[in-house]
């Protein structure tokens, strides 16, 4: 059963759509179509002199072994981001998706770091893990670990990940806790009548009828990994210590806005739009898939 | 279409009557003239006084300072309010975006050009020879306006030097003094104070600002050039030079001493202000601005000194080099020659020895001017804070040479991570002091090139 309304006329229809198609120009088309023509000039700071250089931004980039490093961390990065938080989310849903006491109330909570703003999140984790001042850092170091983030490029990487997937562990639960939720009580009934128990139950019943929501999941998250963090990263080490933690993201702030060298950052940009399309094209093709079913 | 143009001209001639009397309503009222600075806390409450006060001084302008973030994001947000036409008319600009702000052609009004279009009298001779340099052109002429300036200083804690058995009125005055006495803090301060307590880590010596004080300082004072072409003062083509045996064995004595637990890195920038404030590292290397910080937060007997020297290096060591930022005049296209006026008038104002006085008595920033600093010694400033002169005896120090005039070299902040990055990763024990080093300077040439060319026509 589909419902469908078809409005009259050509003007009408645009008229309705023209809001959105606005918004798209004004806060997307336009800037994009600055980045990329800036992506091909080399200006000073105050773009008094701005020439066209083609790709000479582009081959810049690719021919800078740093460059290449730092493509190779942020995909680690992503990669062990939307793996933790994740299984964590979904170890959490499995959880709250039963009957128990305060059920109401664990969900809140569980959905609650959603809401605290990036920077505010990374303060809150400097002042568990501060080498001296931290909580929980200078802890380690009395106990004997020698925890300094800001001198150990595999701390300061494990600490900007679990950050990060902390912050989207809220998002990732509330998807699965609503996939799992719309699991039919039928299928797991059978499953339960034929036998089948805990792990091998959620193995061979619920993860493939929860797939959908896993692939939309992985997806959002490396999105999220790779553009989102930039402002946990920022504020817990500024890329460092050396470029341990610097991303594709952290690195068009530095060279963009710190550096203020526009085109090289530009480009870097135009790299990155790029990803997130193929990103969302994958997205776009396995949700459409879905729907033709 | 008739009749809307019809309109329009309408509007048009009724409004003609009405604008002349505001404009003039305009005049007759205050100009206005906007500054942006990055200062917080007691230094921002100081550029707060130094507005009100020139409101009060005079009657033909009222200048509105504005706080805009910190040093990198003020001269980010001042390019971009420039590119659209809607440039503040003052802008405080750190000192290592001077070499970018030269570069910026008819963006900026250089205090030369801003004198003789308005009659404002600027003695460049009045002003601290190290101060004056940074901002000046190769031949003497101003081109933004000392505000702010300090210097590196060492401070140390004198409670740590008596309880190490060191003379706490002899701070260690050369490189091999300060290892000797790292050692000795760490084995008879820093050892035995936390097996008893069991309290924060404690350290001997650490370094804020270390790209500036361990590099680019280090140079200053031993007559070491950090790039060529007079640390780029005389082209745009310099370049980079910090990477000679000296400067190596110097980075690789602190990675050494950082390695035995004697010397802590502790973060890029003033990240590692808070462990000498706090009592946990004995020497801490930072700004000579910290002072009211320290003055504030630190729960024992405290001193500042002058950044040690190499012997072996020079027997005469050079005057340290300037941190902080200067006033720049922006342009912008609708901008009335009252307005520079305006300007003139308010960077006279704080060049007089009385407000540059208090500023320094206020913020521990330098007084930039000869005549303020005379004044805060004859009312005995130096008697009531001992050590404030410090920094002023560090930045008159010798004579001033090609090496300690100071940086003017594009894209600097970068050049200063990259010096991070590659330090960082020596600390780590993943390369020696002089790879970091000759990497930086790779590197860095890289991005002096990029600026050469995208600065030139």
């Amino acid at each position: 059963m589909e419902r469908r309304t078809i409005f009259p006329g050509t003007w009408f229809p645009i008229l309705l759509v023209l809001p959105q198609l606005a918004l798209t120009a004004v806060f997307f088309l336009w800037p994009a179509g600055q980045a990329i023509w800036s992506s091909t000039t080399r200006a000073d700071p105050f773009g008094e002199n701005s020439f066209f250089v083609g790709l000479e931004n582009f081959s810049d980039l690719f021919g800078d072994p740093l460059y290449i490093d730092s493509i190779t961390r942020t995909l680690v990065f992503c990669a062990a981001v939307a793996m933790l938080s994740m299984s964590v989310a979904l170890l959490l849903a499995v959880c709250a998706d039963r009957e128990i006491r305060g059920r109401g109330w664990y969900r809140v909570m569980l959905i609650w770091p959603y809401a605290v703003a990036p920077a505010m999140a990374a303060v809150l984790w400097i002042l568990l893990m501060h080498p001296q001042v931290g909580l929980v850092g200078a802890w380690l170091n009395h106990i004997g670990i020698a925890w300094d983030y800001k001198l150990n490029d595999d701390q300061a990487m494990g600490m900007v990940i679990v950050a990060s997937a902390w912050k989207q562990v809220s998002y990732n639960f509330i998807f699965f806790l609503a996939g799992l939720q719309s699991i039919p009580k039928a299928v797991i009934e059978a499953a339960r009548m034929d036998g089948a128990k805990g792990w091998l139950r959620f193995r061979t019943v619920v993860l493939p009828l929860l797939m959908p929501t896993v692939f939309f999941l992985i997806v959002v998250n490396l999105v999220y990994a790779a553009f989102d963090t930039f402002g946990t990263i920022q504020a817990l080490t500024q890329g460092g210590p050396g470029k341990a933690t610097e991303t594709l993201v952290v690195k068009v702030y530095r060279d963009g806005v710190v550096n203020l060298d526009i085109g090289a950052s530009s480009a870097e940009s135009v790299v990155l739009m790029i990803g997130v399309i193929v990103l969302t094209a994958m997205q776009f093709r396995f949700l459409g898939k879905r729907g033709e079913k | 279409m008739q009749r809307r143009t019809l309109l329009t001209g309408a509007a048009a001639l009724a409004a003609a009557p009405i604008a002349a009397p505001i404009s003039a309503q305009a005049q007759a009222a205050k100009t206005k003239i906007v500054l942006w600075h990055a200062l917080t806390g007691a230094n921002g409450e100081e550029i707060n006084r130094l507005a009100r006060e020139f409101n009060a001084s005079q009657g033909d302008y009222a200048l509105e300072a504005v706080f805009k973030g910190s040093y990198p994001e003020t001269l980010t947000a001042t390019i971009a309010a420039w590119r659209a036409g809607q440039a503040p008319h003052l802008a405080q600009i750190y000192e290592v975006g001077t070499g970018s702000m030269l570069a910026a052609g008819k963006a900026v009004k250089q205090v030369w050009e801003l004198a003789k279009e308005t009659g404002l009298k600027i003695d460049p001779a009045s002003y601290l020879p190290a101060v004056r340099g940074y901002y000046s052109l190769s031949d003497g002429r101003m081109a933004s306006m000392p505000l702010n300036s300090s210097t590196g200083v060492m401070w140390y804690n004198k409670d740590a030097f008596e309880a190490a058995g060191l003379d706490p009125e002899k701070p260690p005055t050369t490189w091999a003094e300060f290892h000797a006495a790292t050692v000795t803090l760490r084995d008879k301060w820093a050892k035995p104070t936390m097996a008893k307590s069991g309290g924060p880590d404690l350290v001997a010596a650490t370094s804020s600002w270390f790209a500036w004080i361990q590099i680019e300082q280090f140079g200053a004072i031993h007559n070491l050039p950090f790039a060529s072409k007079s640390n780029g003062f005389d082209g745009l083509d310099a370049e980079l030079k910090f990477n000679s045996p000296a400067h190596a064995k110097q980075l690789q004595m602190l990675i050494d001493l950082s390695k035995e637990g004697a010397f802590k890195y502790g973060g890029r920038d003033a990240q590692p202000d808070p462990l000498f404030y706090s009592g946990q590292a004995a020497i801490g290397f930072g700004s000579s601005a910290g002072r009211g910080d320290i003055v504030r937060n630190a729960k024992f007997k405290w001193a500042a000194s002058v950044i040690p020297y190499d012997p072996a290096l020079t027997s005469t060591p050079n005057n340290t080099i300037i941190g902080g930022a200067s006033l720049w005049t922006m342009t912008s296209p609708k901008r009335m020659p009252a307005e520079y006026k305006g300007v003139a008038a308010f960077l006279q104002f704080i060049g007089h020895p009385d407000q540059d006085m208090q500023f320094h008595e206020h913020t521990g920033y330098v007084p930039v001017t000869l005549a303020g600093f005379e004044l805060a010694k004859k009312q005995g400033y130096y008697e009531q804070a001992p050590g404030a002169d410090i920094a002023i005896k560090s930045l008159t120090r010798g004579t001033v040479t090609a090496n300690s005039k100071g940086l003017r070299l594009g894209r600097l902040p970068e050049i200063r991570n990259i010096v991070y990055e590659e330090v960082e990763k020596a600390l780590q024990g993943q390369q020696s002091a002089q790879a970091a080093l000759d990497s930086a300077v790779t590197r860095g040439n890289k991005v002096l090139r990029e600026f050469e060319k995208s600065v030139r026509t």
